[in-house]
């Protein structure tokens, strides 16, 4: 019996992985393992080569695995992708109408006996995998009936026969395989980080979103159109990101609380609007879920190379916070928070999330809606509208009132303004307005998150990240203490502001801080030198599109290791 | 009727004579007339000479980004129905830096009402060509003239079928208001070319020049085809008036999500999101 399962499946784009993985994914948590996958997908609609890893456990999972147990092929040259990534000894599911030789760990499956028709052969896949992990039928015949349901009874029965003759055959003909035990199975979700994002602005009272598909945020705009109507939430399509992000700030302007999920190339053709944003203190909700650059760069691979661009985004200068988070909770509740710090900082929030983390389909326990702090509204009264004025200067913060709920006149201005609303050029008042817009850090800087450490108290190796790549750290750390290295990492879930009091200590007590980031240029390293002047020189990075493992770290650590 | 006064009175930075300040009145008038009082629009502009109006008069306002205005405007509509939305700017900033949008807008249908100032230049960079300066004009960065052709917004309106297209003079100070008026009554997005001249750097466009061409239309605004002709002309004669109408269902009335009035009144329904967080059980 595995502590851990892992495992993998290969194939072409349109050969059906996503929804072998998707039924699979849901059969493990409802059988109440926790669980992450990771897609790995090529642009592509049909062909290639695109593949899903899953690691399976009966506690709580860290980062993707980087080695398996099972390797499902559902075309032959992913047997030669990853025949090398198997564990000793692992298993090879392949059809046995490609008549390999024979090698240790290979089972041929008969999908011509078990799948009357080439389009049953991902449900005989399923049935193979689900016996050989002894999941109950039960598990994936709900499935099934959900999924095929509208197609009808004929449809669903004869998805039914597949399942239970191929979970047959692999009962009397493959090795078993058999999931890490959970003693006190709880229920749990299965779910993607932009799904969690998703559910953390409904939470929120999200009311209008504007966007432009570009993967990998495409499906948080997508999961919202399908609440739109139960939730009352306007969702826009927009004929550009400029629009899209311009409407958002409409929307705001009007008291909707908004949202615009977008990617790096999309982000970029904001950056105008989320400079309005700042200068007509207009709250807004900016997803950036990234991928790899420069340009159109790999459209579905994954990167952290967007920190500066969203950091800097924008002419001018005016306060923001950026939020990344690094688990599915992080996603959620995140999300959740960037909507009250909008509206608190009335200004823009970054939520910085990226293509893994986005797509990744993970466990979790069902988040508590009961501990969310109720969202900050605007100043939903109409005392003296007479005097009202919407940059009032008396405190950082100015009622921002919603045009139409009383009678009071809300001008929202992109020049430089007086307390009112209207065009100045005057210096002394500019200087004052400037002065009133950049106190509202002071409200961002008062709830910033932590970094979370974890770890020996003063190791010899610290290891700080930031976003999606905190969970593989903590894996790594956990993994270099049960061999003897005094090691820790610091995590960072927001990375601007940073409040060095909250993390100075620990990198000064460190030996050696080694910064581990998703990208070429140790971006989130140069930002804590430049706001505290500590100088992180080693570095473990990984800007090749593919998500950031245990076992990768590791292997860039050795060198460091050895002169510890 | 409101007394016109109700929406203030403001100096502004205009070139005294500009056709910007006739363009004022006569949106004082139109909105005097249906009785609609400052707190009850919202005038949305983007970025030049034409889109200081909104500091100009009493009004809810949003002053957004040079060719950026319909778009927090059509927002606006959508995430507050009951309000009446006006947007001004020049031709530059809705035709060429937000040309994309005036055809998004278009197809959109959101019940607004675009006036376009257009004083075929740009006024507020002083004098630069804009994209419905004709052929052959010599501007400041176009010393051998305009090489390039005129872009036809009523035209390129009336062939997306726009749901109202209006074309009008500022000089014309009562046909002025009342194709305003008539924008701001017609239930879709209406778009009123308002040709409005600009004194210091349109030598070419004058009022004068305006004045003898701008002819009113007799044309049935319900015919298409005869609306696609009439737009096309521009020149000796320039048709003035309603080119083309078209009534269909606005955006903001077709969104199950618009029906119950302002979003932000909308209370969050948590039970609903907790069903919906099970649903990935
Ligand atoms: C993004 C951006 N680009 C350019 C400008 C400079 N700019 C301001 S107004 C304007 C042109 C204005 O022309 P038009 O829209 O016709 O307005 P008018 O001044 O003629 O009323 C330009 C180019 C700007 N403010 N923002
Ligand atoms: S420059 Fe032209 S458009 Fe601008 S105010 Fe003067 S006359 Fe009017
Ligand atoms: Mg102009």
């Amino acid at each position: 019996m595995h502590k851990e399962l892992h495992l993998i499946m290969g194939g072409e784009a349109g050969q059906g992985l996503d929804t072998v993985s998707g039924l699979l994914v849901k059969a493990v948590v409802r059988s109440g393992r926790h669980l992450l996958g990771a897609h790995h997908v090529m642009s592509r609609v049909r062909g290639g080569h695109n593949n899903f890893r899953l690691r399976i456990g009966s506690r709580p999972v860290q980062g993707p695995p980087d080695t398996f147990h099972l390797l499902a092929a559902m075309s032959q040259e992913s047997v030669d992708l990853h025949k090398d990534k198997l564990k000793d000894p692992g298993i090879i599911l392949v059809d046995a109408a490609w008549e390999l030789p024979a090698r240790p760990g290979m089972v041929a499956i008969p999908f011509a006996e078990l799948a009357s028709r080439p389009v049953f052969r991902n449900v005989a896949l399923l049935g193979v995998i689900g016996a050989m992990l002894g999941l109950e039928a039960s598990l994936f015949e709900e499935q099934l009936e959900e999924e095929f349901r509208a197609k009808g009874d004929k449809i669903v029965s004869s998805n039914l026969d597949v399942l239970s003759s191929s979970m047959k055959w692999a009962a009397e003909n493959a090795p078993s395989l058999p999931l890490p035990k959970v003693d006190d199975p709880t229920k749990m979700l299965s779910m993607d980080g932009n799904q969690a994002i998703v559910l953390g602005a409904l939470a929120a009272g999200v009311r209008f979103c504007g966007y432009y598909p570009m993967s990998p945020a495409t499906s948080i705009a997508e999961g919202l159109v399908h609440a739109a109507v139960e939730m009352g939430v306007v969702v826009e399509q927009a004929e550009d990101e400029i629009a899209a992000a311009n409407m958002a700030l409409g929307a705001a302007y009007a008291g909707a609380r908004s949202i615009v999920p977008t990617s790096g190339g999309g982000f970029a053709l904001m950056t105008e609007a989320v400079s309005l944003a700042g200068v007509s203190e207009t709250p807004v909700v900016f997803v950036v879920v990234q991928r790899p650059g420069p340009a159109t760069g790999l459209a579905t691979r994954t990167e952290q190379a967007d920190l500066e661009l969203v950091l800097y985004a924008g002419h001018g200068e005016f306060p923001r916070a950026i939020l990344a988070p690094a688990t599915l909770e992080d996603c959620f509740y995140l999300t959740h928070k960037a909507f009250d710090l909008a509206e608190k900082s009335q200004g823009p929030v970054f939520v910085l999330s990226d293509q893994y983390l986005a797509s990744a389909p993970r466990s979790v326990a069902p988040f508590d809606l009961e501990v969310l702090a109720p969202i900050a509204d605007p100043d939903l009264g109409d005392t003296d509208p007479e005097n009202y004025r919407r940059y009032n200067w008396d405190n950082p913060i100015s009622p921002r009132r919603i045009p139409g709920h009383g009678k009071s006149l809300v001008l929202a201005d992109s020049h430089e303004h007086d307390e009112v609303g209207h065009i100045i050029e005057d210096g002394g008042i500019r200087v004052r307005m400037q002065d009133k817009r950049l106190a509202k850090m002071d409200v961002i800087l008062s709830e910033v998150l932590p970094p979370e450490f974890s770890g020996d108290e003063e190791p010899d190796l610290l290891l700080v990240g930031w976003g999606s790549t905190c969970e593989v750290l903590r894996e790594v750390t956990a993994g270099l203490r049960e061999n003897g290295v005094k090691a820790a990492c610091l995590c960072f879930t927001q990375v601007w502001p940073l409040v060095p009091e909250t993390f100075m200590p620990r990198l000064e007590a460190a030996g050696t801080v080694v910064t581990v980031e998703g990208n070429s240029t140790a971006q989130f390293a140069g930002l804590l030198r430049k706001t505290t002047g500590f100088h992180i020189k080693d570095t473990v990075l990984r800007y090749d599109g593919r998500t950031l493992t245990a076992g990768f770290v590791m292997e860039r650590l050795q060198p460091i290791l050895e002169a510890l | 009727m409101i007394d016109t006064k109700t929406y203030g009175e403001f100096k502004t930075s205009w070139c005294p004579g500009c056709g910007n300040h006739d363009v004022l009145v006569s949106v004082k008038e139109a909105l005097a007339s249906q009785g609609i009082l400052p707190h009850q629009f919202v005038m949305v502009s983007g970025i030049g000479q034409a889109a200081k109006i909104v500091h100009y008069l009493k009004c809810n306002g949003f002053n957004g980004l040079h060719g950026r205005a319909l778009s927090p405007a059509q927002a606006i509509k959508l995430a507050n129905p009951e309000m009446t939305v006006l947007v001004e700017s020049g031709d530059g900033c809705t035709y060429g830096e937000g040309g994309n949008h005036f055809l998004a807008a278009i197809r959109r249908n959101v019940n607004i009402t675009l006036i376009v100032h257009d004083n075929q230049i740009y006024g507020l960079t002083k004098g630069q060509s804009s994209p419905t300066t004709m052929t052959g004009h010599v501007t400041k960065n176009n010393p051998l003239g305009v090489f390039d052709q005129p872009f036809n917004p009523v035209a390129v309106a009336v062939a997306m079928r726009a749901s109202f297209v209006a074309r009008t003079f500022s000089g014309f100070h009562e046909h002025a208001t009342q194709t305003i008026e008539q924008a701001m009554k017609h239930p879709g997005f209406a778009l009123v070319d308002m040709h409005s001249p600009c004194i210091s750097f349109n030598k070419v466009n004058t009022f004068a020049w305006y004045k003898a061409r701008c002819k009113e239309v007799s044309h049935d605004p319900e015919d298409w085809a005869t609306a696609m002709t009439v737009a096309q002309v521009f020149g000796e004669e320039i048709p003035i008036g309603v080119l083309f109408r078209e009534e269909r269902p606005s955006k903001d009335t077709q969104l199950p999500q618009c029906a119950d009035g302002a979003l932000y009144r909308k209370p969050v329904d948590m039970a609903a999101v907790k069903q919906r967080m099970l649903a990935y059980a």
